[in-house]
């Protein structure tokens, strides 16, 4: 029971901090068909900006300068970048995200090197929150819970109340009658990619004190931010938030389970041998499996329900 | 009745083919260093990834971000191979060996294949690169098989030599490569002219009206994606056999994404891209690589400059001249080029400066300020060489501008020039 219920929090913490990610991605894909290959280098920056200035003025003033500068970095490649590759198509924008996640990894070990920053949790935060049985659970992981919800909660607010969340949801599907209504929808389009990123690059605040900073942070997540986006359902916004916390969760329950087939079999009363044919499949544990789990529920996704759990169109 | 049949010679093509063959049986003769044959190899090798990398990006239309499962898996079948015949389970001559690679590359093709090539566009490039990060994964998970984190070695000199090829000497390994890259060239050539690869071409530029005629898209896909599986495996098994080692970096993303930069920095839209893409891509990695630690940066940079500004590759800017050429109208660019080359030169050279200077100061400025840039010494902690750098750069950029622009007048002017003559 208190496996479960740490493993539990674990897994939502983890899956909402993936939906930080997600959201960002899915906005900008349903806007501007655009599959943002770089979301998860903004991430990375996001963390390294952290570091750099929480080193300066300390990581209050970081948590909200480096999203900031972060949707700066977006907003500018928006600008300069994509509407330039824009006339190409999408296979073109998706390149352009693709070499330029490329040149992000390589511009971090060009400043920063290639080892992990000492990027740490701050005192006020490292602690332990409460006491579950006998684990204690940690303060920061509370912390990270909390501004995820606090952003979710603040996107559905802007996005449903606001004016400019009515012209972006009105821009998603009809572009053509928002500039005839006389929006400028290529700047929309440059605060919504502006937007995702700094939320990406706030993931990247929290994310990376609780994990590591380092520069393979971004080729570590951002094949799972993708997993998430299929399986959630293209451009679907609920879609990623249920696929955010199973993968979440998935990943957190699979990574402790040290049970194989095996072991399975042997409860059961079958022996399976060492040279049993395939040994090699049956003695691995759940928790040697965790890195694939993702990847085989998408594949699994795709032959069985491609348009994904709440998507609307299938490709 | 017999079919009457007319086909000129097609003299062009016969010259491109020839030159290509006779480059890459000669070169290695004039120059005869270690480090070029090295070079070359990995080039041969290239060339056959990044065509079969290219049928499915120029001629399906598929963007796939996983098609180092296809060549690593060859190179990991044949590794598993060599050293089997090296154990004497069975016999298999050497050098047809990378057939045991195409072999294992296609069957993973029906694999995987099915299910990837269900869509295009975008949804193919999700699924292609969840493929490889489970098979990168899995490769960490079967020990036995992938060799965990040191590999799998093997040695390519086995069995008795035949006519004094033993594989033992790189030359021959090089020829070996040779003779399998021009022979892939030409079956992937022949591939393009047969009705299944103009069918991919059809499904590629407009899926809807291919369905419409009678086709089933996603078997035209498949079928593609089977052969190109093939020929990256063939490119695998030719690795294991250079390198003598095969590492889960084989199947890994950077592999992947490192075809994907060479295919298409040579050009998708061409058949000969990829080869000069493979070129440029292993002078990038191998040659540059070995003067700079920042190479990796400058291949970043170069990628995302074609995208941006030259989307069809170098392929499509020497393509793009061809008329220009026969119309004699080549005298009006000499000029514009001549100065967007020196002012390009002026920001290259602040680019590299600035970059350099950056590694150098960010790995050893306490140990060892002071470097060696362009035969100048100095110290990089000082402001001096900084703003100079910088100035470069920036003046560089200002002045490349205006070339760039009159660049752009010669073109507006030929363009122009040659529309009057056609019309």
């Amino acid at each position: 029971m208190e496996f479960f219920l740490i493993s539990m929090l674990n897994g939502i913490s983890y899956g909402l901090l993936l939906f930080m990610l997600s959201s960002g991605l899915t906005i900008i894909f349903s806007m501007m068909g655009v599959l943002n290959f770089a979301h998860a280098s903004f991430y990375m920056i996001g963390a390294y900006f952290a570091y750099q200035v929480s080193t300066y003025i300390g990581f209050w003033p970081a948590l909200a300068i480096a999203p900031l500068l972060v949707g700066g970095v977006g907003m500018a490649v928006e600008r300069y970048g994509l509407r330039t590759v824009h006339k190409y198509g999408h296979v073109a924008e998706l390149l352009f995200t693709f070499g330029l996640a490329y040149l992000i990894e390589e511009t971090i070990h060009l400043i920063w090197g290639r080892s992990s920053m000492e990027y740490k949790v701050p005192p006020s935060l490292d602690g332990a929150a409460f006491t579950l049985f006998t684990t204690e659970y940690p303060l920061y992981r509370v912390f990270m819970m909390a501004v995820s919800v606090c952003m979710l909660i603040s996107i559905y607010l802007t996005l449903t109340r606001s004016r400019i969340g009515l012209v972006i949801q009105a821009a998603l599907t009809h572009p053509q009658t928002v500039e005839a209504l006389g929006h400028n929808v290529p700047r929309v389009f440059m605060l919504v990619f502006g937007g995702g990123s700094a939320l990406a690059g706030l993931a990247g605040v929290i994310g990376g004190n609780a994990f590591v900073t380092e520069p393979g942070m971004a080729a570590a997540v951002g094949p799972i931010v993708f997993v998430i986006v299929v399986v959630g359902g293209m451009g679907s916004l609920a879609g990623a938030f249920i696929a955010s916390l199973l993968i979440g969760i998935l990943q957190t329950f699979s990574v402790a389970l040290d049970y194989s087939f095996m072991d399975l079999a042997a409860r059961l009363g079958i022996a399976i041998g060492p040279d049993a044919p395939l040994a090699a499949l049956w003695k691995l544990t759940i928790s040697q499996t965790a890195p694939v789990l993702p990847y085989l529920l998408m594949v699994l996704m795709l032959i069985f329900r491609p348009k994904g759990i709440m998507g609307t169109r299938e490709g | 009745m017999a079919r009457l049949k007319y086909r000129p010679l097609n003299l062009g093509r016969w010259i491109v083919w020839g030159s290509t063959a006779l480059v890459m049986v000669v070169l290695p003769l004039i120059f005869t260093e270690g480090f070029t044959l090295t070079l070359m190899s990995q080039i041969g090798i290239g060339v056959i990834f990044a065509l079969s990398y290219n049928m499915l990006l120029g001629q399906g239309g598929m963007l796939s971000f996983g098609h180092a499962v296809y060549s690593g898996l060859g190179a990991y079948f044949t590794v598993h191979a060599l050293n089997l015949i090296a154990k004497g389970s069975f016999y298999f001559p050497v050098t047809l060996l990378p057939l045991v690679g195409g072999a294992a590359g296609l069957v993973f093709g029906v694999i995987f294949g099915y299910v990837t090539t269900k869509k295009s566009g975008t949804t193919f490039a999700m699924i292609s690169l969840g493929i490889g990060e489970m098979v990168f994964a899995c490769s960490l998970m079967f020990p036995g098989f992938f060799g965990g984190e040191g590999g799998i070695t093997t040695n390519r000199v086995i069995g008795q030599p035949f006519l004094g090829i033993t594989y033992g000497p790189a030359i021959q390994v090089y020829y070996l490569i040779v003779a399998w890259a021009l022979a892939c060239m030409v079956a992937m050539f022949a591939w393009t002219q047969t009705p299944l690869g103009r069918m991919a071409n059809a499904v590629r530029d407009n899926p809807e009206r291919a369905e419409f005629v009678g086709y089933d898209t996603h078997m035209v896909r498949f079928l593609t994606l089977l052969i190109s599986s093939f020929f990256a495996g063939i490119a695998g098994g030719l690795n294991c056999i250079n390198y003598e080692i095969v590492t889960a970096e084989n199947v890994g993303a950077l592999r992947s994404a490192g075809v994907l930069m060479a295919t298409f920095v040579g050009g998708a839209g061409f058949f000969f891209g990829p080869v000069i893409g493979s070129i440029v891509f292993f002078i990038m990695v191998t040659a540059v690589g070995a003067i700079t630690k920042a190479w990796a940066f400058y291949l970043g940079l170069l990628f995302l400059l074609i995208v941006l500004y030259a989307p069809g590759g170098f392929a499509s800017l020497i393509v793009m001249h061809l008329p220009v050429l026969k119309e004699r109208l080549m005298s009006r660019l000499w000029r514009p080029y001549a100065a967007a080359l020196a002012t390009g030169l002026v920001l290259l050279a602040g680019l590299v400066s600035v970059v350099e200077m950056i590694y150098h100061y960010s790995l050893e400025s306490k140990t060892a300020p002071e470097m060696k840039l362009f035969g100048f010494q100095f110290n990089v902690t000082d402001a001096v060489p900084w703003a100079v750098a910088v100035g470069l750069l920036v003046g560089g950029f200002i002045i490349s501008r205006f070339a760039w622009k009159a660049v752009g007048r010669a073109w507006g002017d030929i363009i122009l020039i040659m529309q009057q003559k056609s019309a």
